[in-house]
């Protein structure tokens, strides 16, 4: 057994009165890719924002390569760790949005090598070379200079995804990435998931996309009302689901 | 009606009226680049969480927005020497028009940071940006961008505003036509020469924004 890439212990989270992680647990191990499926308000995307801290959560533990997330425990005191440090630890992760979020002042290229030039400390020749190698892997290198506002959503979405993947993140969250694109954008955004997968990519996504969870997933967590209703191979989960409410819900999913 | 117009005596003295729209550019500038960043601290103080940050910007944009700039105006020129702060003509008036505008400016800049993306600050994160860098690189251009038709406006009413410096004789544009007037009687020849040249400047700005516009759209 290798370690564990990413371990999540006891991760309780509430928006005011609302408790919508009640006690998560999860192992990620490198290279695998993990689907997160669930109805909505079951606390899928929830997991994903707690591990690269867009939420602050107020129980349980998330480690990265052993190193705690977040928060540092000592005297049985739980404290932020410090913005500086919190920024850092964010970039251990990549993550792309259902709403892509460019950044719409700047063009394709430029929205990858920010972070490439601020955080990893590259020079501009560097990053930008990094940069085209990655809008290339997502086929769109001649559009490298076009702004977001001229590009469809598919192709904003692949430019999000090469701006996250080429920081060189330990894993890749992805949160719905295909839920705000047309039909028949879908496939494209798919390819260049199933393509890092491929490249052993780790990676946590939530999906909609219940046959792309099938193929692409080593493993799937089926969320229930803040806990991990179920989980295990997808084939054997799909096939027969061991919990009413998970074959309830891929029922109304339509998976066949 | 037998009034004959004629300009000659106001072209006679038209250096003074372009020193005077000289000066009042100057004004304008100086005050509102002061504005500008007074402004831009109030808008991240009025939005900010912290009470202690909210409750003092906002009560300075309520203040100075509801006093009329002439009354500023003398306040600083009249009353601030009495309370020890004693300023030239043109200083006690860039003052007021600086805190005067500061108001203005704050509220344009407060409408686009409410208006950014709701992501933007998100994705900026997500890449491990600093809040600073956040701020600089991702809050302030795309915030700057959406509200630049909106700032021009505002530019030009204050540049027009800067005409009441002639009330504490600060010798720009009006000042200038004024005395052209009280000293050659050609009243309507020298206001409408002022007039033209009011209407030229705030013309000229206004196509250089507009300019300034089309090349920083996102939409490009």
């Amino acid at each position: 057994m290798t370690a564990n890439l990413l371990e999540i212990r006891d991760l309780r989270k509430s928006y005011g009165p609302v408790e919508v992680l009640k006690g998560v647990d999860c192992d990620v191990r490198a290279g695998e890719v993990i689907s997160i499926i669930g109805s909505s308000g079951s606390g899928k995307t929830t997991i994903l924002r707690c591990v690269n801290m867009l939420e602050e959560f107020e129980g349980g533990t998330i480690r990265i390569d052993g190193e705690e997330i977040g928060y540092s425990t000592a005297g049985g005191q739980r404290k932020r760790k410090a913005e500086k440090e919190i920024a850092r630890q964010r970039a251990l992760t990549g993550m792309a949005f259902q709403q892509f979020n460019l950044f719409p002042h700047m063009t394709a290229l430029e929205n990858v090598t920010l972070g490439l030039t601020l955080v990893r400390r590259m020079g501009r020749e560097e990053a930008r070379a990094l940069g085209e190698t990655w809008l290339d892997r997502v086929g769109l290198l001649q559009r490298k200079d076009y702004y977001p506002a001229k590009l469809s959503g598919g192709q904003q979405q692949r430019v999000a995804i090469a701006r996250a993947i080429a920081m060189s993140p330990r894993l890749m969250l992805f949160d719905e990435v295909t839920s705000a694109l047309d039909p028949e954008l879908v496939a494209e955004v798919l390819q260049v998931v199933r393509s890092l997968a491929d490249d052993g990519m780790t990676m946590l996504l939530v999906t909609h996309e219940m046959r792309f969870a099938y193929e692409v997933s080593s493993r799937v967590i089926f969320m229930n009302g803040g806990r991990i209703g179920e989980e295990g191979n997808p084939r054997e989960m799909f096939a027969a689901p061991k919990t009413e409410r998970l074959a309830a819900f891929l029922q109304s999913s339509r998976f066949n | 009606m037998g009034y004959t117009l004629n300009f000659d005596a106001v072209w006679r003295n038209f250096d003074n009226l372009l020193w005077g729209l000289g000066l009042s550019l100057t004004l304008a500038v100086v005050a509102i680049g002061i504005g500008c960043a007074l402004g831009l601290i109030l808008a991240f103080g009025r939005i900010s969480r912290s009470r202690l940050l909210s409750v003092p910007s906002g009560a300075y944009v309520t203040l100075f927005r509801n006093l009329p700039l002439l009354v500023i105006v003398l306040f600083s020129f009249f009353a601030l020497p009495q309370l020890g702060l004693r300023l030239s003509k043109a200083n006690s008036f860039v003052l007021a028009l600086a805190l005067y505008s500061a108001a203005y400016l704050a509220e344009v800049f407060r409408g686009g940071l409410l208006g950014l993306p709701k992501g933007l600050r998100e994705a900026g994160l997500a890449i491990g940006l600093t809040e600073g860098q956040i701020r600089r690189r991702l809050v302030l251009p795309v915030m700057l961008r959406a509200v630049l038709p909106a700032l021009g406006s505002t530019f030009i009413g204050l540049f027009k505003d800067t005409s009441l410096a002639a009330a504490i004789a600060v010798p720009e544009l009006t000042f200038e036509a004024r005395k052209i007037n009280v000293e050659t009687f050609r009243v309507i020849e020298t206001w409408i020469v002022a007039s033209g040249l009011y209407i030229a400047t705030c013309a000229i700005l206004a196509a250089l924004l507009r300019r300034l516009e089309a090349r920083l759209a996102v939409s490009r």
